[in-house]
């Protein structure tokens, strides 16, 4: 038992160790997840002590309590130990040769201010206590462990996301809040659900207008709770998840894989930039609400003349035809044939913000309103269109195209269907983000928005709504959050990624039909 | 007027002759076997007729109208559907749905609902997983949704490609029976088999088939008379 808790705490340290010498401490100190409190730097170390102490809690329940703890303090306090002895080399030798964040205050951050003799022995007792706690944590019942890391993480990701942390009282209201839906979930939730369901059935239409006016609620109020900051980034994720869950229909639904799908975005949001801008090459200035059904008009169209050529291809092939496609639209507005209707490198500036009357939409909390009723409408037409025969006859071409055709699906018009109607969805993301940036270039359309739309798809679950809307927040959302990490922004995000699709490799979230399965195929 | 009539079909694949000039013709309400050696054009037969591989040459008629040429999808609009070799059932969609899909064209929800009923009827197997993933039923279960799914177009006459295709003996004779079943209550059928055997017991005529032309045909006693056909296809003399 002694051996476990001391390899678990050294592993623990030594992951530790190599992200303070990344240089990840100093960066995370600056961001506080509650004010005057506690640094995400500092929670990084306490993390890696719970963790540690969990960890080296032996699997069966043949141990008493004491041993557990025991055990958990050990691994916690080797843990810190590490953290410690290397506060004190980089103090007394100067490394900064070798290792550029061996500085001294990393040595701060890692004593916690207090000077490296009483900081180190703070550390220690203080991954002592935590190691316990964690080990501890073990003999808990999984629900209230499970719903305590949920909260948590809830803290943090708020905590982080607001410009300068959460208060005390807002830190503690919201783990509170969050634990206990958590805990009551896991604990009463199936006994809850079938009361639900026995309600509902009584008086369908009372509960669920409640249900309904309860979520809407939450969703109008969240630019209050998140700021401004946050509520930006919400708007991004809510873009993507206009545009994942237009490619979701291609590719979740009718299995076409569409690498250019950045095309329509673009399109999108040039016919918007071209029809409102008064500096555009057309000087139309028509309202955002003009442009916008145009836009989506144009995109479909495209994804529709996309469509033809590409009909009888299949896989891999087809992948590589539409990722031709989506560079040719950005080769194009950049080019300088048509630079004097699509203004080339210089794209098209002083688009308008929509306008409702004399207030025009300028902050990010305006555009979330936007946002929103564009991704309500999607995702009610996306619901609505899976389960219809049209729905079928598009998951029967993904199963196999042949027998499809034998049932009677016509290849032709489904196909393009999938095409067009996955198109108009991101052409309506391409009119609000033109209208929300106030300007397009072509550099914001590259290979690499496709790309991200297809691994948010692919992350929460291809072919599933809420898998492609829990993909963005985790694929747009969690970068942005992480912006102010700098450096560790891509490691962090590439190892969640990684081992997010080791763990889950069905997705976040992922469709009913796909959760047996565990790779994706493509196609034939 | 036979119900399908198959004139003369030549079928290529790039510039491969799969098919060399190829006639047959079942009547109402008969079975007729296709039967044959590996690659002798038995699947291409079933394809050129669906639509899924054109005929460079030759016609093929549906109680008279020429259905050779249209595409696949609508080939069963006129009321011609397969269970393909292979299965090649829908594996992520359920039960359910591969059912429903065998339907598309139907818009007659009773009669679709009363057919899915029909076909749990004739495979309750299928009725007790109609929630499960096509993809994780067995190998005759698959067969059996093959043949269901085929079944709810309402078919003028099926196509059945090796429905005994891996299947343990008495799993055979219960498909085979059910093939009699679904015949007796008045679906024509277009049998292609391996298991010559058991094709020649339930067929009324024959058809042999060899590197892509018939080679013999008849009553399924003449065919099976035959010291040929006893030799290389039912293992005797
Ligand atoms: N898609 C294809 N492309 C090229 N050649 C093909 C294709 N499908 C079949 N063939 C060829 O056409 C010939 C006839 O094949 P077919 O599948 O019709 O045989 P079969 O009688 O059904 O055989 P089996 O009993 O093995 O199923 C074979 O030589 C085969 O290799
Ligand atoms: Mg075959």
């Amino acid at each position: 038992m002694l051996k476990r808790s001391l390899r678990r705490g050294a592993l623990v340290g030594g992951v530790l160790v190599f992200i303070a010498l990344i240089g990840a401490p100093a960066a995370f100190a600056r961001e506080p997840v509650v004010r005057g409190v506690v640094t995400l730097s500092q929670l990084l170390l306490a993390i890696g002590a719970l963790l540690a102490g969990s960890g080296a809690a032996p699997a069966t329940r043949t141990r008493s309590t004491g041993a557990v703890v025991a055990a958990g303090a050990i691994a916690g306090a080797v843990c810190m130990l590490l953290l410690a002895l290397l506060a004190l080399l980089v103090s007394a030798v100067d490394l900064r040769q070798v290792l550029v964040n061996a500085t001294p205050q990393l040595v701060d951050e890692l004593t916690l201010g207090r000077g490296v003799v009483t900081g180190s022995t703070v550390l220690v007792v203080l991954g002592t206590v935590l190691g316990a706690l964690g080990g501890w944590s073990t003999r808990l019942p999984a629900a209230i462990s499970r719903s305590a890391v949920l909260a948590g993480a809830a803290v943090v990701v708020v905590g982080v996301l607001r410009d300068k942390g959460l208060a005390i009282a807002e830190a503690v209201a919201l783990g509170v809040a969050v634990w206990a839906v958590a805990y009551g979930r896991s604990r009463w939730g199936s006994a809850l659900a079938t009361r639900y369901q026995r309600v509902q059935r009584r008086n369908s239409t009372m509960v669920s207008i409640v249900v309904w006016i309860a979520g809407l609620f939450i969703l109008l109020g969240l630019p209050s709770i998140l700021g401004t900051y946050g509520t930006s980034v919400l708007d991004l994720v809510g873009l993507y998840v206009l545009m994942g869950l237009g490619l979701n229909i291609v590719v979740g639904y009718a299995g076409l894989l569409d690498l250019g799908y950045v095309a329509f975005f673009t399109i999108g949001a040039y016919v918007t930039g071209l029809l409102t801008s008064p500096a555009a090459s057309t000087q139309l200035g028509l309202s955002f609400w003009i442009a916008w059904p145009l836009a989506m008009v144009a995109a479909a169209g495209a994804g529709a003349l996309l469509g033809i050529p590409v009909l009888r291809m299949r896989g891999d092939y087809l992948a590589i035809v539409t990722l031709g496609f989506g560079e040719i639209i950005r080769i194009l507005v950049l080019s300088d044939t048509f630079k004097s209707v699509l203004g080339g490198a210089q794209g098209i500036i002083e688009i308008p913000g929509p306008s409702i009357g004399s207030f025009t939409m300028m902050r990010p909390q305006h555009f979330y309103y936007l946002i929103l009723i564009g991704v309500m409408i999607v995702v009610f037409v996306s619901r609505r269109i899976s389960d219809s025969r049209v729905g079928r006859a598009w998951m029967a071409i993904r199963e196999d195209e042949d027998v499809a055709e034998a049932t009677g699906v016509n290849l032709v018009k489904y196909k393009l269907l999938a095409f067009a109607m996955g198109a108009s969805f991101s052409g309506i993301g391409g009119a609000i983000f033109a209208s929300w940036v106030h300007s397009v270039f072509p550099n914001s359309f590259t290979l690499l928005v496709s790309i991200n739309i297809l691994s948010l798809v692919i992350v929460g679950g291809i072919g599933s709504i809420p898998g492609v809307i829990l993909g963005a927040f985790f694929l747009v959302g969690l970068p942005e959050v992480l912006r102010s990490f700098a450096d560790f922004r891509m490691i962090t995000f590439g190892a969640l990624l990684v081992a997010m699709m080791i763990a889950r490799p069905e997705g976040l979230w992922p469709a009913k039909s796909r959760r047996r399965e565990l790779h994706l195929e493509v196609a034939e | 007027m036979a119900t399908l009539e198959v004139q003369g079909i030549h079928s290529f694949y790039g510039n491969i002759e799969a098919l060399k000039g190829v006639s047959l013709c079942v009547n109402d309400g008969e079975i007729v076997t296709l039967i044959g050696a590996n690659g002798a054009g038995k699947s291409t037969t079933l394809n050129t007729i669906c639509g899924l591989v054109r005929p460079r040459q030759g016609t093929i008629s549906l109680d008279g109208e020429v259905i050779s040429g249209l595409p696949a999808h609508q080939v069963v609009a006129r009321g011609v559907s397969q269970a393909p070799e292979g299965r090649r059932i829908f594996s992520r969609l359920r039960v359910f749905d591969n059912l429903e899909m065998g339907a598309f064209l139907r818009k007659d929800k009773d009669g679709i609902a009363s057919d899915m009923e029909r076909v749990f009827e004739l495979f309750p197997r299928l009725g007790e997983r109609r929630d499960q993933v096509g993809g994780t039923l067995s190998g005759g279960e698959q067969q059996m949704l093959a043949i269901g799914r085929a079944l709810m177009a309402r078919p003028r006459i099926l196509l059945l490609d090796e429905p005994s295709m891996g299947l343990a003996p008495l799993l055979v004779q219960e498909i085979f029976s059910i093939v009699q079943i679904i015949n007796a209550e008045g679906t024509t059928i277009l049998l292609v088999e391996q298991n010559a055997h058991m094709a020649l017991s339930v067929a009324s005529r024959a058809y042999v088939l060899q590197s892509g032309s018939v080679v013999l045909e008849g009553t399924s006693a003449e065919v099976a008379g035959n010291p040929e056909v006893k030799r290389a296809y039912l293992g005797e003399g």
